[in-house]
């Protein structure tokens, strides 16, 4: 019984059920649905066939073991939404009664089974274990970010194929910083609140350019990010291809709360980037790519960009202890990192001065440092959160102890001349950090002032407080920078006036 | 706080900060999964028709509902001849069989005719000659414990309408000294002639003349709410089921004495109806089978000396390992040392979530497996976790109404090393002594990752 204004859709489910009282209270909330004019779920029991009869509606041929699900619309309603809101009302709701004899959930999915409908997962599992929960979330059609590192290259593009076949994202593998609306996961910052929306294939680029903004949005007006999206340091090689990167900037270009994209990157493989170079122009929002690489902008640059769109000069970034450093006692420059992008930053704007630094995650293949030697009669960069460094162990951000042997072992080669640090602050980092790279620095210095250079990535929100573990570096002899670009300048110089 | 918005499987401190920032968690008790199996767990994880492929299965043993549609002998309705033998659990040879399938066997030999004395039929089935021996699975049947089926048995006749597709099981002899336990002394004997020469052919008259076929899947439903879990506890099913057949018995036009001795014995035997309640499972799960790239589990059962399990994406390939001894109580004098390792295809009901999947719906008998409630409760929730569903018809009072956990997940038991948890009766390690007990088992844990290997070696993507 259809008039010219409404349409009927009429469907069995067959090996579905729920108690009649259930589908009383889903007929209910059906009907209550925009452009529902009316609605009933019910088994397909002769007394309820009855029913459905006597609204006008047809029932194909049906078994009392059916389900049938009957909508009148309006003519231009939605079936598909009016479904939707059917099977949301199926959903069992079931109070959690506080019992005993719950045990907490033993796998991902199982989690997320007694979590929110949008509820996001965080995977920091080993490597080996990761895809595997990874899997679950996206099965469930949601999104997942993946702190594990050391997960095949190969199961990460089956993790992000299959996710772009439920419209979910995958923030990893080795994605160490994700910011959703407000909420920081992983190694994340403090921030506050606005409109820009990042995307990064780096966790502590991502972190620089949070922290570079935060700094400059104290004095300047509209600068906040709503969402960081991490995408995993690998998603712009040449094997992944950017899936994650590319349905991050979809969701980005969707939210009316954005309006202004920034991507930043490890240095990425060039025909991802030139791909993506096209897609983000079609987007209808604007997007400034800030992908590291030689010839590239640095992070502080991107920064400073991304402050001239929203029509700012950029701030002086905060230095603290320049007076004490001293000058360089060596010919070279040693980095000890434990982001890998703030490492991959320096060596670039390095070797643009120095030639070419020796490194665990060299820029060419013939400057590789092995594991187990990266102290060389060259200037070199270390990123002590490389998957080689990390396999069996936690991230250096946690576990700073083989950097801070590094540090010792860098400080007592008389050919040190100058030493660059980083360290990172926010939720997830540890509690008190600088409590134990002062005192390593401190050592360092005891014997010979061999200047320590650190770019400190924290904001004043941090649950660490930005001025206590700033001063607490300064006191042990170092010079505090904001802005890792600053502080590789400032290293090589040094460098610089000692070769001179 | 509010409902956990972030799920964090991993290190606590990241579950630590997200809760620092007054978001909800939940975490997970994340284990490393059983040895071995970390590359085959991502192989199959990532096995594009993975998900699909259990949707479909599950949503298969989802849509089934046997009916009870017939009685009639084995020979004639699994085609079964003389010197045929069918037996519970994965394939075996007479060698390997334990003390209560031989004495299953042994009965069963002399029932047949094809020897006189039981103990002669130990040199027949040594011999191998004019003897076979075969699983119930391979015939669309299930049997309790030994399972032993031959040409003059009785067996329930059911079946999914849809499909017309049938399964079949023996009738239920009763406890104690009975041949599934592997007893077969003159009574024993004596009680299958009965069974075969009166009860079988009043039940396929009463079942042929009760105008509604009985549901059997609605009837667990409701046995469900009424404290059974339809393994060890099948009393109010047992007599919905005298209900729906006793007026066609009693106006069947049999002997009324004969019609009187076969309602006692039915309602005599709180587990009559166990053999109606293991068909209906497998008709079901088999309804799940051959769906390539799916994990489920369609099928555990024991032969009492291996367990064996079939899994949906690798056809009727059987995954074996030593059957295990159960641990709970025992009658009379009997001990663990008289128990004999896990036997019967019953664990189809554990297959299709009921049975110990469905202890917390059965408080009654938790104590007889030596538990209590809060346990049968923590049981069932435990087999959500290694379950690929909730069975909306086979629902829990106690918990919300909860479905039971339906479709086992051969990847989410390596991923927890949680292992499916069977009630069970125990036969005695001698033929021809009976059961001796009752209680909980589990399969042995190495059949899962090697499901689990082939499972990854028929992995595409």
């Amino acid at each position: 019984m259809t008039t010219p204004q409404t349409k009927d859709h009429i469907e069995l489910r067959s090996g579905a059920y729920a108690d009649s009282v259930t589908l009383l209270q889903v007929s209910r909330a059906v009907q209550a649905a925009p452009g529902v004019v009316a609605a009933q779920v019910a088994m397909a029991t002769g007394l309820n066939l009855e029913v459905l009869e006597g609204m006008g509606f047809a029932v194909p041929p049906s078994s009392p073991n059916d389900m049938v699900v009957a909508l009148r619309l309006d003519e231009d309603a939605d079936v598909a939404s009016a479904l939707a809101a059917v099977d949301a009302a199926l959903v069992p709701v079931r109070p959690s009664s506080g019992d005993a004899t719950v045990a907490a959930p033993r796998t991902t999915g199982s989690a997320l089974r007694r979590s929110a409908p949008r509820a996001i997962t965080l995977v920091s599992v080993p490597g080996a274990s990761a895809t595997v929960e990874a899997m679950d979330a996206l099965e469930a059609g949601r999104d997942v970010m993946i702190f594990s590192d050391n997960v095949p290259v190969a199961e990460e593009v089956a993790l992000k194929t299959y996710a772009a076949t439920r419209g979910a994202l995958v923030m990893g593998p080795d994605c160490g910083t994700a910011l959703l609306d407000g909420v920081g996961l992983g190694f994340a910052n403090a921030v506050r609140p606005g409109r820009i929306g990042l995307v990064a294939a780096s966790g502590t680029g991502c972190q620089q350019l949070l922290v570079l903004l935060h700094h400059a949005g104290a004095t300047l007006d509209g600068v906040g990010v709503r969402h960081a999206l991490g995408v995993g340091g690998r998603d712009l090689s040449s094997a992944v291809g950017g899936l994650a990167t590319r349905e991050a900037l979809r969701r980005l270009d969707a939210d009316t709360e954005v309006d202004l994209v920034v991507v930043v990157s490890k240095p990425p493989a060039p025909e991802v980037a030139e791909q993506l170079g096209r897609e983000a122009e079609a987007l209808d929002t604007p997007v400034e790519l800030g992908l590291l690489g030689r010839g590239q902008r640095d992070l502080t640059s991107v920064a400073e960009a991304v402050l001239a769109r929203l029509g700012h000069a950029a701030p002086e970034w905060p230095v603290h202890g320049a007076d004490s450093s001293g000058a360089a006692t060596g010919p070279l420059l040693r980095g000890l990192f434990v982001g890998g992008t703030l490492c991959d930053e320096a060596m670039l704007m390095a070797t643009e001065v120095l030639g070419p630094i020796r490194s665990n995650i060299p820029l060419s293949y013939d400057l590789a440092l092995a594991p187990d030697e990266l102290l060389v009669d060259d200037h070199s960069m270390v990123d002590f959160g490389d998957d080689a460094l990390t396999q069996g162990r936690a991230h250096p951000m946690i576990d700073p102890t083989l950097r801070n042997e590094q540090l010792a072992r860098a400080a007592a080669d008389p050919a040190t001349g100058v030493i660059l640090l980083d360290l990172v602050l926010g939720h997830g980092a540890e509690p008190d950090p600088a409590a134990m790279l002062a005192p390593a620095i401190a050592a360092a210095r005891a014997d010979r002032p061999v200047p320590v250079i650190v770019s400190l990535i924290g904001t004043d929100l941090d649950p660490q407080g930005l001025d206590v573990q700033r001063d607490a570096l300064v006191a042990a002899g170092a010079e505090v920078h904001l802005s890792n670009a600053a502080a590789t300048r400032r290293a090589l110089t040094l460098i610089g006036a000692f070769q001179a | 706080m509010s409902e956990p918005t972030v799920v964090t499987v991993g290190a606590g401190m990241f579950a630590d900060a997200v809760a620092g920032q007054a978001v909800g968690v939940e975490r997970v008790d994340w284990r490393p999964p059983m040895p071995g199996t970390h590359e085959h767990l991502a192989t199959v994880a990532t096995d594009p028709r993975r998900p699909e492929a259990n949707r479909r299965a599950v949503e298969a043993i989802l849509g089934v509902t046997a009916h009870l549609v017939d009685v009639a002998p084995a020979s004639e309705v699994l085609g079964l001849e003389a010197g045929q033998f069918l037996h519970a659990g994965p394939p075996i040879e007479w060698a390997r069989t334990s003390g209560p399938l031989r004495g299953a066997l042994m009965g069963g030999a002399a029932l047949e005719g094809l020897v006189e004395d039981p103990e002669d039929a130990v040199a027949l089935f040594e011999s191998g000659s004019a003897v076979s021996l075969e699983p119930c699975h391979h015939r669309s049947a299930v049997g309790p414990m030994a399972g032993v089926v031959t040409p003059s048995m009785w067996m329930w006749v059911l079946e999914d309408r849809a499909t017309g597709r049938r399964t079949y099981c023996s009738l239920n002899e009763g406890l104690g000294k009975v041949l599934r336990y592997g007893a077969y002394g003159p009574e024993v004997l004596t009680r299958l002639r009965w069974m075969g020469d009166v009860l079988g052919p009043l039940l396929q008259a009463a079942v042929r003349g009760t105008p509604e076929a009985t549901d059997v899947t609605g009837v667990l439903t409701q046995m469900l709410q009424m404290g059974d879990e339809a393994h060890n506890r099948n009393r109010a099913g047992t007599l919905m089921l005298l209900r729906d057949l006793a007026p066609a018995m009693v106006s069947s036009g049999f002997d009324s004495s004969d019609v009187a001795e076969a309602l006692r014995f039915v309602g005599g035997n709180d587990h009559f109806f166990l053999n109606l309640a293991m068909p209906a499972c497998k008709l079901a799960l088999d309804a799940g089978r051959d769906v390539p790239g799916s994990t489920m589990v369609v099928a555990m059962a024991r032969n009492g000396t291996d367990f064996g399990i079939q899994v949906s994406g690798t056809g009727d390939e059987w995954f074996t390992g030593p059957a295990q001894v159960a641990e709970g109580l025992f009658l009379g004098d009997y001990g663990p040392d008289d128990a004999n390792a896990d036997i019967g295809d019953s664990a189809i009901t554990e297959t299709a979530g009921i049975g110990g999947f469905a202890m917390a719906t059965a408080p009654a008998i938790v104590r007889l497996v030596g538990g209590s409630v809060p346990d049968a409760l923590a049981t069932t929730r435990r087999m959500h976790e290694i379950t690929l569903a909730e069975n909306p018809r086979w629902s829990v009072p106690v918990l919300e109404f909860q479905g039971t956990p339906t479709g086992i997940d051969v990847s989410k038991v390596c991923r927890t090393g949680i292992l499916p948890q069977i009630n069970t009766g125990m036969a005695g390690r001698v033929a021809g002594v009976g059961q001796v007990g009752a209680g909980l088992v589990t399969p042995p844990a190495e059949i899962f990752p090697k499901a689990l290997a082939a499972l990854a070696a028929r992995a595409s993507g």
